[in-house]
Formats: C-alpha cells, sequence, structure tokens
C-alpha cells in the first residue's frame, strides 16, 4: 500500500453536527421520526461550489433557493414560491413570473427553445389561475451564433405567443464571448390578469382532496435526452410543449372555486410537484400508479435508462389538485380541451402521514416518492 | 409493455405471496440477503415487501457497484481528471458518489472535464472527437460491465487510438459473498444469487455457497415476480431439506455462464492480490486490473496515482447492513447525518444502495400506510 491514510472532513464533521453523542439506534418508528425532524431543519447549502444538482429542480434547487435566495430577499409575496406572484395592483390582481431556459440541443422534435420560453412562462402564470398578457424577452447569445437560427427560434416564439394570445412587448440583448455561453439563452417574463377570484397554491391542498394530470407524462424530458444524441436509442417521441391558459380556464370555469392548486408539471416532474403540495399542505398525497398516463415509447425509454417517469420533465402538462366531489367535473373539463384529451385522476389527498407521497405500485406494493436529490441518473446494470 | 408486465402482475403476485406465506413454519423467520443491487432497487421500487410475511426479512448485500468503491480510488479518479488536458469519463450513477475530497460533481464545479456517459464504447467516441485530449474512463461494476469495458480495450487497440485508457476499478461478486460467509456475526438461511453477473459468470461458482456453507442460493431475474418466486424456492428448499444453486432466471442465464464474455475478461484484466471494498474491508483477489499488455490504455500506468487511503467515518456502520447485521435505519447517523443529498456511507450512495433503497422508498411505517393506502 503506497500513500497514507486520511480521513473524510466533511463526513466527520457531518456526523458530528447531526448525532447527539450517546444517542442508542432506537426503535424504527423513532428513528423515522427523527428523520423527519431533520428534513424540517432549516436547508443549508453544504457545498462551496454551485453544481449541476443545482439546477435539477430537485432537493438541491430547493436547499439553495431556500438558503440562498429566499434568505436574501425574503418577503410574504416570495415565501410561497409558487410559479408566479399574485399582486394586489390597485382593484387589479396581477400574477408575475420570470424562468430562463438554458434547453441543449437548441431544437428538438417538437420545439425549439423559443417556443419553450414563451409556453413556460405562459403556464406558469396560467397556473396562478391568472390570464396570461404580457411578455419580456430576454436574450444572452455567443459570439458566433448563426442569425439564421436566431430567426428560427424568434419566429417560433411570435408564433407561440400569438397561439398564447400574449404580446411579447419588452426586451433585452447581450452578447458573451465565443466559449462563454451555450449559443443562445432565453429568458422571459409574464404578467397576467387573475379574473376570478380564485386563490391557488400548493398550501391549499387538503385531505379528500383529487389529483390530477392532464396527459402523459415525461414526454418533453425524455424527448431532449434522446435528442441529445447520446442514448443511440429511437423512439417516435416529441416534446409536450404547449400553452396551457385555455385548459386551465377550462378547468376554472367548470369548477373554479373546487381548484385547490394547479401547477404545470416542469423540471422535476410530477413526483416533485405532489411532493412540494404534500410538504406546503401537510397531506399525504397517495398516488395509483397504474392511473398515471405514460406513452409506451417513454416508459420504454426510462425503463432502458433505470429512471422513474414520474420525475421527468413535462412542458405542456399541469397537475391539478381539486376538492374530492368535483373530481369527476374537473376531469371531464380536462379531457373536453385538445391539450386534455389524456387527463386522468391519479390520486388522492389522505390527512396521514403528513409531508409524504406515497405510490401504490401497479404490481402492488407500496413505496415513498421522494424529492430526487439532482437530476434523475441512468442506473448502470 | 411486453416482456415487462408480464413478471409485474399483480394476481399472480397475490398467488405467489400465499404459497410463500404456507410455506413458512410457524414461530421460525428468515433472512434472505438479495446480493445484487439491482434486486434491492426493485424489490423497493415495486413495494414488494408488501407481499412478503412479517417473518422473511431481505437483507440488501453488496452488489451494489457504486457504493463498494472506496473513498480513496473516488479521490483517484479526481486526481486524474484535474489533469491537464485530461477528460474522465463515467456512469451515470458514479457522479455523486463522495470521496474523501467530493465527488465528480464538486470536481466538475471547480473545473475538472468530466462527461457522463452511457456505456465504454461512447467513452472511446469521446476519444476519437478529442484527438488532442487523454479521455480515460472510470470503470467499474462486477463482471456485469466487466466484459464491455474489455471489449472497448480491444477495439481501442486494434483501431490504435491512443487517448483513451481504462481507470480500472472492476470487481468480482464470489470474494464478497465469501467475506460475508465468512463474517462471524452472519445469520442468513439463503441468498438470492445476482442475475446480471450470472449471465457472464453462470450458475457453477455459487456451487461452494451450498456445499461448504450449507446455504441454498437461487439466481433471479429482476422483475418483481422474478424476485417473489426466488424467495419461493429458497423455502421450498428449506421445507424439503435441501441446499442446493437453482436458476430462476434461466431465461437469461446459461448455468454454465458466457464464456465469450469470460474470454474478453480474460484477454484484458488479471485478478488483483487485494482491493479495498468500502465497507468491507480489503478483501484478496477480488477486483481485477489491466493486464501488462495493454499497459497503454490502464490510466493506472499511464498516470501518477497518489493512491491514499480514506477511512470510512467511525460513526458509519455499512459494514454492519452490509452483513445484514443491522438494517439501515439501526444505523447510528442515518436519515440524520447520512441522507441522499450528503451520503457518508456507501450504502447511502447509489439509488441500489440498501440505505438510499429504504430512505427513498421504504422510509414510512407500514401501519400507517396501509391505513393511508386503503
Amino acid at each position: 500500500m503506497k500513500g497514507i491514510e486520511g480521513t473524510a472532513d466533511w463526513a466527520e464533521a457531518a456526523v458530528r453536527e447531526h448525532v447527539p453523542a450517546a444517542e442508542a439506534p432506537s426503535r424504527e418508528e423513532q428513528v423515522l421520526e427523527r428523520i423527519e425532524r431533520a428534513r424540517r431543519r432549516k436547508a443549508r447549502v453544504k457545498e462551496e461550489h454551485v453544481t449541476m444538482a443545482h439546477g435539477s429542480g430537485g432537493k438541491a434547487t430547493q436547499t439553495l433557493v431556500e438558503a440562498v435566495f429566499l434568505e436574501a430577499f425574503h418577503n410574504p409575496l416570495l415565501e410561497p414560491l409558487e410559479d408566479g406572484a399574485v399582486l394586489d395592483v390597485g382593484a387589479a390582481r396581477l400574477a408575475f413570473t420570470t424562468d430562463s431556459y438554458v434547453v441543449s440541443p437548441l431544437f428538438f422534435p417538437g420545439g425549439n427553445i423559443g417556443d419553450l420560453a414563451v409556453n413556460g412562462t405562459v403556464n406558469d402564470l396560467s397556473v396562478c389561475g391568472a390570464r396570461p398578457l404580457y411578455l419580456s424577452a430576454g436574450f444572452v447569445l455567443e459570439e458566433g451564433f448563426p442569425v439564421e437560427d436566431l430567426r428560427r427560434i424568434t419566429a417560433s416564439m411570435a408564433a407561440a405567443a400569438a397561439a398564447a394570445g400574449v404580446l411579447i412587448v419588452t426586451g433585452d440583448t447581450k452578447v458573451v464571448q465565443r466559449g462563454k455561453g451555450d449559443g443562445c439563452y432565453v429568458n422571459t417574463a409574464g404578467v397576467g390578469l387573475l379574473e376570478r377570484p380564485v386563490t391557488l397554491g400548493v398550501a391549499g391542498a387538503r385531505p379528500g382532496d383529487a389529483v390530477l394530470v392532464s396527459g402523459p407524462v415525461g414526454e418533453h424530458g425524455v424527448t431532449i435526452m434522446l435528442a441529445r444524441g447520446e442514448l443511440d436509442i429511437e423512439a417516435d417521441l416529441a416534446s409536450d410543449t404547449a400553452p396551457l391558459n385555455g385548459l386551465a380556464a377550462a378547468l376554472l370555469d367548470a369548477c373554479a372555486g373546487a381548484v385547490r392548486c394547479l401547477r404545470d408539471a416542469t423540471r422535476g416532474g410530477v413526483a416533485t410537484i405532489l411532493n412540494e403540495i404534500a410538504r406546503a399542505s401537510g397531506v399525504a398525497v397517495v398516488v395509483d400508479e397504474d392511473a398515471v398516463p405514460v406513452r409506451p415509447s417513454v416508459r420504454g425509454a426510462c425503463e432502458l435508462l433505470g429512471i422513474d417517469p414520474l420525475y421527468v420533465a413535462c412542458e405542456g402538462r399541469m397537475v391539478a389538485v381539486v376538492d374530492g366531489a368535483a373530481a369527476g367535473t374537473a376531469l371531464a373539463a380536462l379531457r373536453a380541451h385538445p391539450l386534455g384529451e389524456g387527463a386522468a385522476l391519479i390520486g388522492r389527498l389522505k390527512d396521514d402521514p403528513p409531508g409524504l407521497v406515497l405510490l401504490k405500485t401497479a404490481f402492488g406494493g407500496t413505496r415513498i416518492v421522494d424529492l430526487l436529490v439532482g437530476d434523475p441518473l441512468p442506473r448502470i446494470c | 409493455m411486453r416482456f415487462v408486465d408480464e413478471y409485474r402482475d399483480a394476481e399472480k403476485a397475490r398467488a405467489l405471496s400465499a404459497k410463500i406465506a404456507s410455506l413458512c413454519e410457524p414461530g421460525r423467520s428468515y433472512k434472505f440477503m438479495e446480493v445484487c443491487g439491482g434486486h434491492t432497487h426493485t424489490i423497493y421500487k415495486h413495494g414488494l415487501e408488501d407481499y412478503l410475511p412479517e417473518t422473511i426479512t431481505l437483507v440488501h448485500g453488496p452488489g451494489c457497484p457504486v457504493c463498494v468503491i472506496p473513498m480513496g480510488r473516488v479521490d483517484d479518479a479526481i486526481h486524474i481528471a484535474e489533469q491537464p488536458d485530461v477528460i474522465m469519463t463515467s456512469f451515470g450513477d458514479m457522479m455523486r458518489v463522495p470521496g474523501g475530497r467530493g465527488s465528480f460533481f464538486d470536481s466538475m464545479a471547480k473545473g475538472a472535464a468530466i462527461r457522463m456517459v452511457y456505456s465504454p464504447l461512447d467513452a472511446l467516441k469521446v476519444a476519437r472527437q478529442n484527438p488532442g485530449k487523454h479521455v480515460v474512463f472510470m470503470a467499474i461494476g462486477f463482471e456485469t460491465t466487466a466484459p464491455s469495458t474489455a471489449m472497448t480495450v480491444l477495439r481501442a487497440a486494434a483501431e490504435g487510438v491512443g487517448n483513451f485508457s481504462i481507470f480500472c476499478n472492476h470487481v468480482t461478486i464470489i470474494p464478497a459473498i465469501k467475506a460475508i460467509l465468512d463474517s462471524p456475526d452472519l445469520r442468513l438461511d439463503g441468498f438470492i444469487g445476482p442475475g446480471h453477473v450470472s449471465t457472464v459468470i453462470g450458475c457453477r461458482p455459487y456451487e461452494f455457497i451450498a456445499r461448504d456453507y450449507g446455504k441454498p442460493l437461487v439466481v433471479a431475474g429482476f422483475e418483481p415476480l422474478d424476485i417473489l418466486q426466488s424467495i419461493y424456492m429458497l423455502l421450498l428448499q428449506l421445507a424439503e431439506g435441501r441446499c442446493e444453486v437453482e436458476n430462476q432466471y434461466a431465461r437469461v442465464v446459461p448455468w454454465a455462464g458466457n464464456l465469450k464474455a469470460l474470454r474478453v475478461i480474460n484477454e484484458v484484466m488479471e485478478l488483483r492480490p487485494y482491493f479495498e471494498w468500502r465497507g468491507l474491508g480489503f478483501i484478496s483477489h477480488s477486483a481485477l486490473r489491466v493486464r501488462q499488455r495493454y499497459a497503454a490504455f490502464d490510466a493506472e500506468q499511464i498516470f501518477e496515482i497518489p493512491g491514499g487511503r480514506v477511512a470510512d467515518p467511525k460513526a458509519c456502520q455499512c459494514g454492519e447492513v452490509l452483513k445484514g447485521v443491522l438494517k439501515p435505519w439501526e444505523c447510528k447517523v442515518f436519515g440524520t447525518a447520512c441522507t441522499p443529498e450528503t451520503p457518508i456511507g456507501t450504502c447511502m450512495v447509489s439509488s441500489e444502495g440498501a440505505c438510499a433503497a429504504y430512505y427513498n422508498f421504504g422510509r414510512f411505517s407500514r401501519e400507517r400506510v396501509r391505513e393511508a393506502t386503503r
């Protein structure tokens, strides 16, 4: 053996910090309680540098947002950490949101970074219960980026804006040196008007409520993974990117008073949203795996990669939590809309155990669906 | 989905579950170890334990290829990745595995060129595309993945690729099982044998387990019904007083293994005198290294490797968990200091590790959940 024996200082420090010196292992139930207490502790960023996991939408992102951004900016409007903020301006209630797009590749089956950027912000406003009105568009372009590609991107943005009935009314352009960006990054912000007296939010869910998704899950994420060309898997798949304002409005028209929460299931997928709801509302979410719509090609690709479609991003699907009594009405309203034909009732909320998402597996067993730390990583074998 | 859904049929599971219950002797409890991390993953992902009587305990074994890599080797790999003009390539689930000084992801954040690949052949592709760089593949895994690593070295040699090497951390399953069998505090009634490893090595290498240690072993497939059936087969052996190696996964695993794959491994690699396993310590003849004739593709011979050893933190009880002496939640740091966000021990590292699987999928009280899912 060469070299000297070392220790992992970070690990020893983590142990010192968390373990009460004399605590002996105890019954499983007590241990589970202790873990839940540890999970409720204030988030702290332990890393010295930002890693890719901080951008995944999972636990690492949540920690970064809460420990850095919320810490610095905290105010009652930001604190709910919804997809957008709802603001009282004069007599009007406005929804306001922003999102940056760094997708690679820029062009993929079913869309490109342009329509993604418009639809994403339209959707964030729609799930606040608002009618999206105006968007901004900011571009960070890398030196050498083909103008022709930029035209294609802006043409799709214009088309997506027209389809959603919004106007892009302000913008910004920056160019960075070659090598300092990935061709083209887009940021959009948006403003929408709340015309109904609804208050939607992840904290508003109650036991007895029903959980719906507006269509098959995971198509965007799997399409992007395959479009990167690293997998040598071919599938007939396209991104599900679409504006959800019409669908959200149809649902609210049918049963506005019964809708507790809408979220578009982007980064982190349906599983991440359900965890946010369980945690914020203090309820258990019980999902029936058999009921979750997943296209066979998405399921196949996920099987091969060893990832769970529940964690894969969608860009045109929303999760709706509605009063259990209105589940039928809500489902019918979603299915009557062209973007909601594949909608399904996937689960119910219970009071116990609070904060957990449970899955009744198709096989007939039960397991937890937790937040992932980072991106779902393909397994070796 | 064909060839998948048949093996996840809840009705068949209920029938098997009843047969399993009827084979259990009243008053007796059973402990079976599933050796392979893939099985651990299946058990938790599908909630398979709901079909087992409480007297059957599944112990999650050492067959998670990511979990057993010692911290010192991760540090060595990062050291290589930090060399100028090097691109390190790795399987996805290796990216978060912490060494003494952090993980591949941490190292990337500090500027090292590390890329995720899906197979060693992809790593070779990266080498061809980057002639000005030296591309290293972080080779890990049991006999399952060793053949594809060896094939890649052969192809690189045949094509004369001069800027590609592997950092070989391949391990072999039998010495690890033997180490567990030899551990004095072990109490197991049988083994659920690894499926994918056995497609390469076959079933014969396990015969000593039944013969010398008196433990039955059933090589099992990776779908939940495969595992339930294997448990049934183990119980049947015990009930009939037999102790044998049986093959439940015959649709994939040939009794004699895959000679071609074994030949390829043997051509490129040879046994190391000893290798450190996280949680289990040094085990002799338990890992592979690149043979001298392929030294040009061996990162250990190309680069100066620090070769330092990093001790597992004292509070970490992974060794006991791997041997089935402790349940994951019985470890002192489980779920508080050691979580999937900041894994300290080997078992919390990959989704196939015993602690990670329990934390991510099984961290609940069965009673409360039964109530909630009724």
